[in-house]
C-alpha cells in the first residue's frame, strides 16, 4: 500500500481516526506519519461541545452574565465559558440560573436518580425527602387518587415547617 | 520505587479472561467526586491540595478494600513512573501532565486506582478483563460507600454529585468498555455502529481514552450522559447495546473465517512475518500488528502462543515499559529497535510456515 501524504512511499502505519463518527483509514508511511503526527485531529472533546453550545454563548451574552462571579471561590461565568470547568459547589447555586439550561441540553435532564451520600446534611436531606414527596404527589394528582394526594400535601407541609424550626422537639419523643 | 513492581506482573484487565474475553479487553467504572470544604481542581490552592490529599490518604487507609494500596504523591515520582501508570491505563493522560500537588492510590491487583486531584478532587476507577460492567460497579460503589464514611462529598439534592464539568454531574459516573473489532473494520461495518451508537448517546474513543484515536482496532465506548439515570440504568443501558456490538463482530469474523479465509490469513500470517522479522518497529505499527495475531489465535488460525502472553506485549511494548524493562532511558530510535528486539523473542514460540 502506497502512502496517502507522499504518495510515493509505501504506507506502514494504517490509522482508523474518528471524524464526526466516521471511521476515517489512513495509510501513511513512517516519515509522513511523523510528520503530520501532531496534526491528527483526535475526537472532539466534550469540553469543546460544550462550550461551543449555541445556548452558551447566547447566555454569555445576556446583560450582565460576563460579570457574574461565584461569591465562594470567585470564578467568573466568563472564565467558566472559556475553560469549561467549574470552580467550587457552590458555582452551581451562583450561575444557576445559566446552568440549568445548559445541563438541561447536555444530559437531558436535571434531576439526579440514582446512588446519594449515606452521610447528608439535614437540609440536603429533607430536600431530597421533600422532593421524592412532590413526585409521588404529581403521580397520585395524575391517578386522580386524592385521598392520597392530600395526605402527601399534609406530609410535604410539614417536612417544611420541620426544616424552618429544626429545634422544635417531636412532640411524640418523650 | 515501588511502581516497578508492577513491571513484575501482568495488569489484571489484561488477563484476557472474563465474558467475551476474545473480544472485550476490558471493562471499566469510574466514579467523579469532590469534597465539599474544598473548591475544585481549577481554584485550588497548593496547602489546599496538599491538605486534600491528606485527608484522602488517611481515608483509604482506613478502608477495608485499600488497606493494603498503594498511596503515591506525584512528587515522589519521576516522569517516566507516570507515564508507566499511564501505560496500564491506572492514571488518566490529564493527571500524568497536571502540575502541583496530586496523587494516586492503587490497588495490589491494579483493580482499583483513585487519581487524587484530578479535574476532580477524587477520579476512581474500577478496571476488569472481559465484559463485566455490573461487577466492576459493586465493587466501585462498594468502595465509594466505605470512603464516604470518612469525607464528605459535594452533594446537592437536585443535581446530584457535584463536578468540577457539568458533563460529569448527576451520578459522577462514566462505566467503559474496550471492545477489540477487527473483523468489523475489515468488513467497514465500523461506520455504521459507530453512528448507531453516537445516536444512541455513546461515546467512542481510541485505546487511551478521550481525545486519542483508535488504534489497533481497539476501541473504547462510554455513556455519555450521567445524570437522570440510576447507575444500574446507565450501566445496564450499554451492556445491552454493547452486547449487539459483540454479535455483529461475532458474526463479522464467522463471515471472514467461512468465506473470506485465505484473505484473512494472508494478514495474520503477513503481521507475524512482520513481527517477527522487524528490526525497527513504532508501537503503532506493533499494536496494529498484534491486533491481528491476537485475531488469529482468537479464531484459532495461530497457534503456539497464549493469549496472556501476547497481551503482554502490548504493554510491555510501550515507550515507559520498554525504558524499564531494559532499565535505562532510550531515545525513540533506540525503542524502535528495542522493541523489534523485545517482540522476536516473544513470538519465538510460534514459527513461520
Amino acid at each position: 500500500m502506497i502512502c496517502n501524504v507522499c504518495g510515493k512511499k509505501e504506507a506502514t502505519i494504517h490509522l482508523t481516526e474518528i471524524v464526526n463518527n466516521q471511521a476515517m483509514e489512513m495509510h501513511l508511511c513512517e516519515e509522513c506519519a511523523k510528520e503530520k503526527g501532531t496534526e491528527l485531529k483526535g475526537p472532539f472533546s466534550f469540553k469543546d461541545l460544550l462550550t461551543g453550545l449555541a445556548d452558551f454563548s447566547q447566555a454569555l451574552n445576556q446583560t450582565g452574565a460576563e460579570e457574574l462571579k461565584c461569591p465562594s471561590c470567585g470564578l467568573t461565568y466568563k472564565a467558566f465559558g472559556k475553560g469549561g470547568r467549574l470552580g467550587c459547589s457552590g458555582c452551581y447555586r451562583a450561575f444557576a440560573k445559566l446552568l440549568l439550561p445548559l445541563i438541561k441540553r447536555v444530559q437531558g435532564s436535571t434531576q439526579h436518580v440514582g446512588k446519594r451520600p449515606e452521610k447528608l446534611s439535614p437540609a440536603v436531606k429533607s430536600q431530597v425527602e421533600s422532593r421524592k414527596l412532590q413526585e409521588e404527589l404529581q403521580r397520585a394528582v395524575q391517578a386522580e387518587d386524592f385521598e392520597r394526594a392530600a395526605q402527601l400535601r399534609d406530609e410535604i407541609k410539614a417536612l417544611a415547617e420541620k426544616v424552618k424550626s429544626p429545634r422544635k422537639k417531636d412532640p411524640k419523643k418523650k | 520505587m515501588k511502581t516497578d513492581d508492577f513491571l513484575k506482573s501482568s495488569c489484571g484487565w489484561l488477563k484476557g479472561t472474563g465474558q467475551y474475553g476474545d473480544i472485550v479487553i476490558s471493562s471499566r467504572i469510574r466514579l467523579a467526586r469532590n469534597l465539599k470544604d474544598f473548591h475544585f481542581e481549577a481554584r485550588l490552592n497548593q496547602a489546599k491540595a496538599k491538605e486534600l490529599i491528606k485527608r484522602l490518604e488517611e481515608a483509604v487507609h482506613s478502608c477495608n478494600y485499600l488497606k493494603k494500596a498503594l498511596f503515591v504523591r506525584f512528587s515522589e515520582l519521576s516522569e517516566l513512573d507516570k507515564q508507566l501508570l499511564l501505560e496500564r491505563h491506572l492514571i488518566s493522560r490529564e493527571h500524568s501532565l497536571g502540575k502541583g500537588e496530586r496523587a494516586v492510590c492503587i490497588s495490589e491487583n491494579e483493580i482499583v486506582s483513585i487519581m487524587v486531584v484530578e479535574e476532580d478532587h477524587l477520579r476512581m476507577q474500577v478496571l476488569q478483563s472481559g465484559f463485566s460492567l455490573s461487577e466492576a460497579w459493586r465493587i466501585l460503589s462498594q468502595i465509594d460507600s466505605e470512603l464516604e464514611r470518612f469525607l464528605e462529598y459535594a452533594f446537592d439534592s437536585q443535581l446530584g454529585y457535584l463536578t468540577a464539568c457539568p458533563t460529569n454531574v448527576g451520578t459522577g459516573l462514566r462505566a467503559s468498555t474496550m471492545l477489540h473489532l477487527p473483523a468489523l473494520i475489515m468488513t467497514k461495518e465500523i461506520n455504521k455502529i459507530l453512528q448507531a451508537l453516537a445516536k444512541l448517546n455513546l461515546a467512542s474513543r481510541g485505546f487511551y481514552g478521550e481525545g486519542t484515536q483508535a488504534s489497533g482496532n481497539f476501541f473504547q465506548f462510554s455513556n455519555q450522559i450521567t445524570l437522570g439515570h440510576s447507575e444500574e440504568d446507565i450501566i445496564d443501558n450499554l451492556e445491552r447495546v454493547l452486547r449487539q456490538v459483540i454479535e455483529h463482530e461475532k458474526e463479522a469474523r464467522l463471515m471472514l473465517f467461512k468465506k473470506r479465509r485465505g484473505m484473512l490469513e494472508d494478514q495474520i500470517w503477513r503481521a507475524l512475518g512482520t513481527l517477527k522479522s522487524a528490526r525497527i518497529i513504532s508501537s503503532q505499527e506493533t499494536i496494529s500488528l498484534l491486533s491481528l495475531v491476537r485475531l488469529g489465535l482468537d479464531l484459532g488460525l495461530v497457534a503456539g502462543l497464549d493469549v496472556q502472553k501476547l497481551n503482554d506485549l502490548f504493554l510491555l511494548i510501550q515507550p515507559a515499559h520498554l525504558q524499564k524493562l531494559f532499565g535505562k532511558e532510550l531515545s525513540a530510535a533506540e525503542r524502535d529497535s528495542k522493541r523489534a528486539e523485545l517482540i522476536r523473542s516473544h513470538l519465538k514460540s510460534i514459527v513461520l510456515v
